[in-house]
């Protein structure tokens, strides 16, 4: 499984790539593994605000759905618009092509209660 | 394998579980004198089969509207259905009316939806269209309830012009969901457009309007869709007799964002009010809300073509509270009629007969306008198969004066001055059958 050492993790499968006070957010190899394959993603809108935990979308595979959990509270500053026509970048490059968010992060000290790789990798054992 | 759900030894072990001493015992609630006494139980003798069909046919004719013709309307229409929709349909391959889940043993029930979303599309203008709900109040409920999904917002505009049962239901519907729902005023018999302005605002989801609309006028839904501009996320919501879309111009074609409508005059009978089909069209980029099955066309691994049930996480078995609709299912027989009542038709004969449903009321109208005691409603005789007239004769005597006379009519609904009627003329009847009638209707001339 892999599970990069440059990211922090929620228990509900999402990463999270902070670049200084923005960040990037998609769902964990494992979480597409275990949703088999992507068909639609469900995408907030740009400049909408969420709270830590708040569901900002939701992930449609084909027989399954699954709510999107955010990391940390922030607001919207990109989509991942190729997810529209290719949701199945989430399956082929999760951590990469299959980003699904680009966040500002508004309370910073929230990444601290995120999951090490080693915490997530223990989580899904 | 006999199935058999209870022994005796069953019983008196749950008896004992519930120390209870007979089955009888557990009725002790009900007081003695509603119990069925077996003793003095006096059922008369069994009848021979050619017994029991002699006495239902007695009892069958004693219902004289049943042979009536009928003239009612208001989304249900005595069209004729073509034997063949009853031979077809009847055929013991189709006919079952549970949706399909196995795409491996089931590909002639889903081509046939498929065929019959098609065609809905064809006739509405839309994009996309589902496998069909229960009923055409129901589908404009659900059109409701899905642009407030679509948009969050929590007032409906419903013209005063829509069937009267149809907004029952949307108000039923949205009884405890904090929904306000507003009603447009309505002028000479259409939606009363110049009110639109202070009706629609910023929160308003969907506007509802019908054409040809429940006194059988025809709208025009450009009227409505115009303020999609101003309102960028307000849907518009269509409703329509499919068979008129085959004379008029669609909802789609004008901008329309949802149709719906009762499809029971695509083949199907009266049949004392059900069951009938809700049919449920719109453009492509609600398709995720959309309520209902929806069947797609794909290929199986050989590259041959193959139909399936598709976008099944819309649906409440897998999206569960956050689904838009409860609805899981669809009216798989009376789709199946429409679809075999629309290919028989074709492009040429389904327009035929709005056409002939359209001369025929024409020539309706024309003649009972000459009646002393009868008149038009409207001025406006923008109308396919329906109308209203006014008499000075109380309707509710002339209604069961006429079901005894040959002619099932009905009043229109809503009308406490007792003096309209609302009229329907399909193409089952002919300039004769109508004379006939302004022949019965004038005798009221003269009283």
């Amino acid at each position: 499984m892999n599970t990069p050492d440059n990211l922090k993790y929620t228990k509900e499968h999402e990463w999270l790539k902070i670049e200084g006070n923005v960040a990037y957010v998609g769902i964990t190899d494992f979480a597409q593994g275990e949703l088999g394959d992507i068909v639609f993603v469900e995408l907030p809108n740009l400049n909408d605000t969420f709270t830590q935990n708040d569901i900002f979308g939701t992930i449609e595979a084909v027989k399954t759905l699954a709510d999107l959990y955010i990391p940390v509270s922030g607001s919207i500053i990109a989509i991942n618009n190729n997810l529209e026509s290719e949701p199945e970048l989430i399956n082929s490059d999760p951590y990469g092509e299959g980003w699904i968010v680009k966040i500002e992060i508004s309370n910073i000290p929230e990444i601290d209660a995120l999951l090490s790789d080693v915490d997530y990798s223990n989580l899904i054992g | 394998m006999s199935y058999i759900p209870i022994t005796d030894n069953d019983v008196v072990e749950m008896l004992k579980v519930i120390k209870a001493k007979s089955i009888d015992e557990l009725f002790d609630i009900v007081p003695e004198k509603f119990r069925l006494d077996y003793e003095n139980f006096n059922v008369p003798e069994g009848y021979s089969e050619q017994e029991v069909f002699s006495l239902l046919n007695d009892i069958g004719n004693t219902n004289y509207a049943a042979k009536n013709k009928t003239f009612l309307g208001g989304g249900a229409y005595d069209h004729y259905v073509p034997k063949i929709v009853d031979f077809l349909a009847s055929r013991s391959e189709f006919y079952t009316a549970y949706t399909p889940y196995q795409p491996e043993v089931s590909q002639g029930t889903l081509q046939y939806l498929y065929e019959f979303q098609t065609m809905i599309c064809e006739l509405s203008g839309m994009d996309i269209s589902n496998a069909s709900l229960y009923d055409g109040a129901s589908a404009v409920a659900e059109a409701c309830s899905m642009a407030i999904a679509v948009n969050s917002k929590r007032k409906i505009l419903v013209s005063s012009t829509l069937n009267p049962n149809y907004l029952a239901v949307i108000r039923t519907y949205f009884s405890y969901n904090n929904v306000e729902i507003n009603i447009l005023d309505s002028k000479n018999g259409l939606s009363d457009i110049d009110k639109l302005d202070t009706a629609v605002d910023d929160e308003t989801a969907c506007i509802v309007a019908q054409s040809p609309n429940y006194y059988g006028l025809l709208e025009d839904w450009n009227d409505f869709t115009k303020y999609k501009e101003k309102y960028s996320d307000l849907l518009i919501v269509g409703v329509s007799d499919p068979q008129a879309l085959s004379l008029i111009k669609s909802p789609g074609e004008c901008d329309c964002d949802v149709y719906v409508g009762e499809g029971q005059s695509l083949g199907n009978y009266l049949s004392f009010g059900g069951p009938y089909i809700g049919l449920f069209a719109e453009k492509q980029k609600y398709a995720r809300k959309m309520p209902g099955r929806i069947i797609g066309r794909t290929e199986d691994v050989d590259g041959k073509e193959g139909f399936v049930m598709t976008l099944q996480t819309r649906e409440q078995h897998i999206r569960r509270e956050r689904a838009t609709s409860n609805i899981c299912t669809n009216q798989g027989l009376i789709a199946l009629r429409c679809t075999i009542y629309t290919v028989l038709m074709g492009k040429k004969g389904l327009p035929g007969i709005a056409e002939i449903c359209f001369q025929n009321i024409q020539y309706m109208a024309q003649e009972i306008s000459k009646l002393d005691k009868f008149s038009l409603k409207f001025k406006n005789t923008s109308f396919i198969k329906e109308f209203v007239i006014h008499t000075e004769h109380p309707v509710s005597e002339l209604v069961s004066n006429a079901s005894k006379n040959g002619y099932n009519i009905s009043p229109l609904q809503g009308d406490e001055t007792d003096s309209l009627i609302l009229l329907a003329l399909t193409e089952k009847y002919n300039r004769a059958n109508i004379d006939d009638f302004i022949s019965y209707l004038s005798q009221y001339n003269c009283s």
